[in-house]
């Protein structure tokens, strides 16, 4: 049996009012490709966050053992210090710099603070040859595509002496060339004795690379597969992400379906910077009153694309399609038309998009819809201060007062203001993009009894969620997206979470 | 007890802001032996700083949405060379003519307002090159000359006093009757709000702190009226000075727009999504700062009884140092019209007072800078303190 490279053992990490990990063991042998999978918000990136040292040793509990020794990481630099990097998601470049000023940075090849270019010239074409990219060293990162400066982001690692690679959802931007040449790159550096991690939604390059599979579930390891003496079946790997009771999650809800409320036809959207590049592409959906529709769909499949550039054109170029509501076509070509003709976008991203965190819970509330607590001119704060504690009272948002500031507030009772402020606009088709994103299950249950009043009350809500047993607990519809194109729809009924997540993950489209 | 430690921390910045005013006012008082406080003199203070305030105003609003104007000293420059030309050389008449210098500030807003708001040019690089334009067309129009003297109807914006209808000798019964009014009824508004905050279950003021600050306030404005009324009156710079305060005040923290200002200062994109028309937003901030920064320029020339090619040289950092020290945050946001002009009279006071005890402007600039940085460093203390 091969050495362990790395043990993490018991692991528990609480976040305020969450626990993100639960008594975590994982173990990765040398020289392997070990894949880590689970459904988002399983607590995949978080584990990763805790061995890397971006929460650094004293916040969590449990050991971590690198080549036999007990590490206590005080940041990144600590963890990269004896070899272990990790490459996320989004990319650490720095796309106004050339790929050699980024390979060395930090890192620099320098004397006493003066930098020896030459040497960097030449170190760098070495390792750009190891990762296979055949570019000049003084190319700038931002006229390269996404492929590879993946590449570049590998050659720093291993400029860095990388022991262990961890990839976090490394193919999720890439076609298939590109995906399949960085697969082959990490065969490769295994066979050099670099072991990795790979995140991965897409089950297919799982099973080609992975030597072991292990898979997390609502922040605690379900199960360890070795690739190696089974064959693991991508419906395997479903059942052990997915496989969990989801009946008492969910409150109850009488079905009250009317005629078609809103639809858009024929929707299509170019990427506001690459305007070549299609993020919807000939979509059509619907929603009825009283009636909640999810769009299922990894991250990155353009749902919120989709969904913005409905709501006022808040994102993407070249837009064009047809917006109907109860059958008559409406202009929804900027964010007040939409919000007069009853349309509400609740983002994904409350902090950034949703929310003035320096303002108070009132003037969050109140914001989309001064109209209605003012002459048009003046506002009438007395009146203000009825309405949003009415809000308060509703919805159950825990605070000291309506004059905290949002700031302060947990991310649920944020949510429940993100959603006064949408219900006080009085829609009648409200979106609602991953509204349980990073709250605790309470909070989880009472946004949901909050959608199940709203339908009850003959409103239309599309709920955009990555959380399957979300999708099918409160969902009537749920419609299939992948990359950009609905690729699926069926009634909630008849999903289950294998299926569902087979339309989400396999290639080949399967139009309905 | 509770609510008032809880209510000294969260307004301590308001407080501390007008404490320091005081204590300034009086370290100078004691310096100048006694002439800071004089009739003449205070008159004086208000009458330098009116154009100080009311570009703060402007400059507030633009600070909460979270941009800067530099180009506001030359704006005064370049409307007071208009004004002089209009007047003094092609013989307009003089209130035409602060009609029709009022709207070419609005123009001038509304240029440097395009580029920030729909050109999305920062505004920092804008105003910039406003500064250098306005004051290069301020050489151009006055052809490097000084263009005076104004009418006298014209000079009395800057220079006129209230009539006195009691003709009581030594004291201008006026000026101590309107203070007696405003102190009643701001006590008066202050008590409406109370009551309705309170049926609305809102945090209060206790009921000590409350009478102590009606009580300073009142005090306060008498105090001022009775000094200038032992001179010449209220000068009719600072009625228009208190019109404009109580508007901006009440643009700022009861309307629509205001709150969507202070919306799209605090987060931009937020602002957006609920629906905000952010760009036009932006750009009537700006077409408000040219129409006070000529309102400011109309002063000034009135003033000086000329219109000078360096005329409010320097004066945009007067403007936005009183903004900052006023508790503006520099990231957007936050703000406040009352906290801008207690900054203003901050810097109005140390000018004031180190002139009179013969500081050169050299130290002057040192003093003021280092107070510049002692505000904010407060801000930025509080702000990590919670």
């Amino acid at each position: 049996m091969a050495d362990v490279i790395l043990e993490m053992r018991n692991i528990t990490k609480t976040f305020p009012g969450v626990k993100a990990l639960d008594n975590v063991n994982f173990s990765v042998t040398e020289g392997e490709i070990h894949a880590l999978v689970g459904e988002n918000g399983a607590g995949k990136s978080t584990l990763m966050k805790v061995l890397s040292g971006v929460y650094p040793h004293g916040t969590y509990e449990g050991e971590i053992y690198f080549q036999g020794n007990e590490c206590r990481f005080k940041d990144i630099s600590h963890s990269e210090e004896i070899g272990l990097v990790i490459i996320h998601q989004e990319l650490a470049l720095i796309p106004t710099m050339s790929i050699v000023e980024n390979l060395f940075l930090g890192n620099e090849q320098s004397k006493r603070g003066v930098i020896n270019w030459n040497a960097s010239v030449s170190k760098s074409i070495e390792l750009l040859k190891k990762v296979g990219l055949h570019e000049n060293p003084n190319t700038i990162v931002s006229t390269m595509g996404v492929g590879k400066q993946q590449l570049v982001e590998i050659a720093k690692a291993l400029a860095k002496k990388v022991k262990l690679l961890i990839l976090d959802e490394p193919t999720a931007s890439l076609n298939e060339t590109d995906s399949d040449k960085l697969l082959d790159l990490l065969l490769q550096l295994k066979s050099h004795g670099i072991s990795s991690i790979l995140i991965s939604h897409k089950l297919d390059e799982i099973s080609k690379v992975a030597d072991s599979i292990t898979i997390l579930r609502d922040g605690a390891t379900v199960e360890t597969l070795d690739c190696k003496t089974d064959k693991i079946t991508e419906d395997r790997i479903i059942r052990g992400m997915v496989g969990r009771d989801i009946t008492h999650r969910f409150p109850p809800r009488e079905h009250e379906i009317g005629e078609v409320i809103f639809e858009v036809k024929d929707w299509n959207v170019f990427h506001p910077i690459h305007s070549d590049l299609k993020v919807s592409s000939n979509v059509n959906i619907n929603v009825r009153k009283g009636e909640v529709v999810g769009l299922a769909g990894l991250m990155g499949a353009g749902r919120t694309e989709l969904a913005m550039s409905i709501f006022g054109r808040s994102y993407g170029k070249h837009i064009s399609g047809f917006a109907y509501k109860s059958g008559k076509e409406i202009d929804i070509s900027s964010i007040d038309k939409a919000i007069e003709n009853g349309i509400a976008y609740a983002t994904e991203d409350r902090k950034a998009y949703g929310l003035v965190l320096i303002q108070d819970i009132k003037e969050n509330i109140t914001l989309a819809n001064l109209k209605a607590i003012s002459n048009g001119i003046v506002i009438n704060q007395p009146k203000e201060m009825s309405v949003t504690s009415d809000y308060r009272e509703k919805l159950n948002i825990k605070c000291s007062s309506l004059q905290q500031l949002t700031v302060n507030l947990s991310g649920g009772n944020q949510q429940k203001v993100v959603l006064s402020k949408w219900l006080f606009a009085t829609p009648d088709v409200l979106i609602l993009d991953e509204p349980t994103r990073g709250i605790d299950v309470g909070a989880k249950y009472e946004i949901y009894t909050i959608i199940n009043r709203l339908a009850s009350e003959g409103k239309g809500i599309i709920l955009i969620s990555s959380e399957l047993s979300e999708v099918l607990g409160i969902c009537d519809r749920v419609y299939i997206v992948r990359e950009g194109k609905i690729v699926g729809e069926m009634p909630a009924k008849e999903a289950t979470p294998e299926i569902v997540m087979k339309h989400i993950m396999t290639q080949e489209v399967t139009e309905l | 007890m509770k609510s008032l430690t809880s209510f000294l921390k969260n307004n301590i910045r308001d407080y501390a802001m007008l404490i320091a005013l005081v204590v300034i006012m009086i370290l100078f008082q004691i310096m100048t032996k006694g002439i800071l406080f004089k009739p003449v003199n205070i008159t004086n203070l208000v009458l330098q700083n009116s154009y100080i305030i009311a570009m703060a105003l402007g400059m507030l609003l633009i600070i909460i949405s979270g941009w800067i104007d530099l180009s506001v000293g030359s704006i005064v420059a370049v409307i007071g060379a208009v004004a002089s030309v209009l007047i003094v050389k092609m013989d307009v008449n003089w209130m035409l003519t602060v009609g029709i210098c009022l709207i070419l500030g609005a123009v001038v807003g509304a240029w440097q307002g395009y580029w920030v708001a729909y050109v999305k040019i920062p505004a920092f690089i804008v105003t910039l090159a406003g500064m250098l334009i306005f004051r290069g067309l301020t050489f151009v129009i006055l052809q490097g000359e000084s263009i005076g003297p104004f009418p006298t109807g014209f000079q009395k914006i800057s220079t006129g006093f209230i009539t006195d209808f009691f003709n009581v000798p030594g004291i201008h019964l006026t000026t101590i009757i309107i203070g007696a009014i405003l102190s009643l009824a701001l006590v008066f508004l202050d008590y409406r709000t109370r009551l309705n905050e309170r049926k609305y279950g809102f945090e209060v003021l206790p009921i000590f702190i409350f009478v102590l600050k009606n009580v300073i306030v009142s005090a306060a404005i008498m105090g001022l009226c009775y000094i200038l009324a032992s001179y010449r009156g209220l000068p009719n710079v600072l009625v228009l000075l208190f019109v404009l305060i109580t508007f901006y005040s009440f643009v700022s923290s009861q309307t629509v727009i205001g709150r969507r200002i202070y919306a799209l200062g605090g987060n931009e994109k937020a602002a957006r999504l609920s629906g905000v028309n952010t760009p036009r937003l932006l750009f009537y901030t700006f077409v408000n700062m040219g129409v006070l920064s000529a309102l400011a320029g109309l002063i000034v020339t009135a003033r000086l009884n000329s219109a000078t090619p360096n005329a409010g040289d320097g004066m945009e950092l007067d403007v936005i140092a009183a903004c900052f020290i006023g508790g503006a945050s520099a990231s957007g946001g936050i703000g406040k019209v009352i906290g801008a002009v207690v900054g203003a009279f901050i810097i109005g006071v140390m000018n004031n007072g180190m002139s009179i005890i013969g500081l050169g402007i050299d130290w002057q600039n040192v003093v003021k800078g280092l107070v510049l940085l002692v505000a904010v460093l407060f801000d930025v203390y509080q702000k990590n303190k919670s």
